[in-house]
């Protein structure tokens, strides 16, 4: 048995050492929000936060994170307003969806990381998350908006 | 003619070696009552447990899922496996009989209460060096652990490794027994540092490449050598990172498993920060004072003017092959490495291992490099609350091999590593991570 945080929340699940976090989150668990996408670490869907750092749930094996703090979308905010989402939501960042919660986890890390990015800094850092619609440049739009919200500098 | 000196010869040789025997077995020290608790100082207790941390005896002394100090590790060494033995004052299954006599004779000397010779993968060679204050404070310590009663699993030292009358000569051979010398010439904390490491700690167990017999070549004393399939980079002038090992920098990886500018912890280093230098129980003062002692090994003094430089030189390349997808190599990168280890600078942040100053891709051999790719590192493996995912399944031999040539080539002034897809086979193959 391996116990660890989601969401602030103690769980702890039955499921072999070596399954994939992201099956132990969507089937054992039963949270949605984090896609299955390439499963092998190249798209960025599965994205969560392991001790507040974007990590990708579909290689990290469940042995790896016994004991630690795991935050999926579901738990990035209380009630869903993290700037991101707020953000998200009013440039309409998504088209079909799939990878957008990927997208928020990994922007979410960058910014903690880096509060004023450059574009150089979004490229880099977001690189690993890909999004078939494209929906690129509303993602850069609505990070930088986030970004300058959570820095207190009101935007426009 | 020859016949007889053959025959001299062979009867020579049989009564040298009936003598070593016999030389062999020590006396047997007398078994004592269990003492009391209260016979120990508070104070020589609590210096024991200060001791045994930085000594990190619970890392070769705790099995899996044990009890502390009840013994049952599995050490791997070229010649067979052997097992911790349990510390606790159990009297059947532990040092429960041991007086400070024999405690002390066992610590300085390899050898057991019973008068039989322990094998070197105790590092009595290092503890000999130790002050008999601290002897005892570390048998304070150990004799006041609730008493557990664990036997070990038998070694499989093969014939003849495994008659422990043997190590007579190997003790012949490599063994001086001896105190720590203090060096006049250097300041109290150099000493210091140097005692605890030489003496306490064993880091030359690790960090110093060892003969057939298994002993520590003395000449070629921290050149790094390989441990459980990891490499232990090399703590002097060799050391091939492009920013020294400074005192502040040092401190901090011992202290948290981190050091910005050369990467996080991972592998076998692990248990030695996370089980013993990183513990609140350890002072500061002495994990400093092991910085001072193995930065001026690294003659980190004397390069301390081009670190600012040389980070930023380092950091330019951070970026590189975002953008450039149509490269495959790059494109590797891209998609399963930039995500965490960019870094903007001017510094690298902590929890972004930056890989242009990464030990892994400095080092002459691709091995803890081609580890960390595969099997990645788990929150109890690496620095506390740095996870990385593992790419065994995801990456073949060929593509992992192709990334680490990729940084190599871009990220280090250093030689290109050879053989590299073999290289990650064999890694893959005695790790057990198939694809």
């Amino acid at each position: 048995m391996t116990t660890f945080e989601l969401n602030g929340r103690r769980v702890s699940v039955h499921s072999p050492d070596d399954t994939p976090l992201l099956w132990v989150i969507r089937d054992e668990v039963g949270l949605t929000g984090t896609k299955f996408g390439c499963g092998i670490g190249f798209c960025g869907a599965c994205t969560v936060h392991v001790e507040g750092r974007a990590t990708r749930s579909c290689i990290t094996p469940l042995g790896a994170v016994a004991g630690v703090k795991i935050t999926t979308i579901e738990g990035l905010d209380p009630e869903d307003r993290h700037p991101l989402q707020t953000a998200w939501l009013e440039l309409q960042v998504p088209q079909c969806g799939y990878c957008q919660s990927g997208q928020i986890m990994q922007a979410a890390t960058l910014l903690k990381d880096y509060p004023d990015p450059s574009d150089r800094d979004i490229n880099a850092v977001m690189a690993g998350n890909v999004c078939r619609c494209m929906t690129y440049p509303r993602i850069r739009k609505a990070i930088q908006l986030a970004a300058s919200r959570m820095r207190g500098v009101t935007h426009g | 003619m020859i016949r007889r000196i053959s025959i001299a010869f062979f009867a020579a040789a049989c009564f040298a070696l009936a003598g070593l025997l016999l030389l062999a077995r020590r006396a047997v020290i007398a078994p004592i009552e269990h003492p009391v608790p209260e016979s120990f100082s508070v104070g020589s207790v609590a210096q024991g447990e200060a001791l045994a941390a930085a000594g990190h005896c619970a890392s070769c002394h705790t099995g899996p899922d044990g009890q502390p100090f009840a013994g049952g590790y599995r050490m791997n060494t070229p010649f067979g496996i052997i097992y911790g033995s349990n510390l606790t004052p159990d009297p059947k299954t532990g040092i429960g009989l041991w007086s400070l006599q024999a405690f002390a004779r066992a610590m300085r000397e390899g050898v057991s209460r019973d008068g039989s010779h322990l094998f070197p993968a105790f590092p009595y060679y290092a503890f000999t060096k130790l002050s008999d204050a601290d002897i005892e404070a570390l048998y304070a310590y150990l004799m006041t652990l609730p008493a557990v009663s664990a036997t070990k699993p038998a070694n499989t030292l093969p014939f003849p490794l495994s008659v422990r009358a043997f190590q007579e000569g190997w003790k012949i051979l490599f063994f001086r027994s001896g105190r720590y010398r203090t060096d006049p010439s250097k300041s109290n904390d150099w000493n210091r540092g140097g005692y605890l490491a030489e003496a306490l700690a064993d880091c030359s167990g690790c960090h110093t490449p060892r003969n057939v017999l298994g002993a520590e070549k003395t000449h070629d004393a921290y050149a790094g050598a390989e441990v459980d399939g990891w490499i232990a980079p090399a703590l002097t002038a060799a050391n091939p990172s492009p920013i020294p090992w400074t005192e502040e920098e040092l401190f901090k990886y011992l202290r948290t498993g981190i050091g910005p500018l050369h990467g996080a912890t991972a592998g076998t280093m692990t248990d030695v920060i996370r089980g013993s230098l990183a513990l609140p129980i350890v002072p500061d003062s002495d994990v400093r004072d092991i910085a001072v002692y193995f930065s001026e090994m690294d003659h980190a003094s004397a390069r301390i003017g081009a670190i600012e430089a040389n980070t930023r030189k380092a950091l330019a390349t951070s970026y590189l092959g975002s953008g450039q997808e149509s490269d495959p190599d790059a494109d590797l990168y891209v998609s399963a490495c930039i995500s965490c280890h960019y870094n903007a600078g001017p510094v690298p942040l902590p929890a972004r291992p930056e890989l242009s100053l990464n030990s892994a891709l400095t080092l002459p051999e691709p091995t803890n490099f081609i580890h960390a790719v595969l099997k990645g590192v788990g929150e109890t493996g690496g620095a506390p609350g740095l996870v990385m995912p593992e790419y065994a399944s995801s990456l073949g031999d060929g593509q992992i091999a192709r990334l680490a040539a990729y940084l190599r080539r871009t990220r280090t002034k250093s030689p290109p590593w050879t053989n590299l897809d073999k290289k990650v086979a064999d890694i893959r193959r005695d790790s057990g991570k198939s694809r």
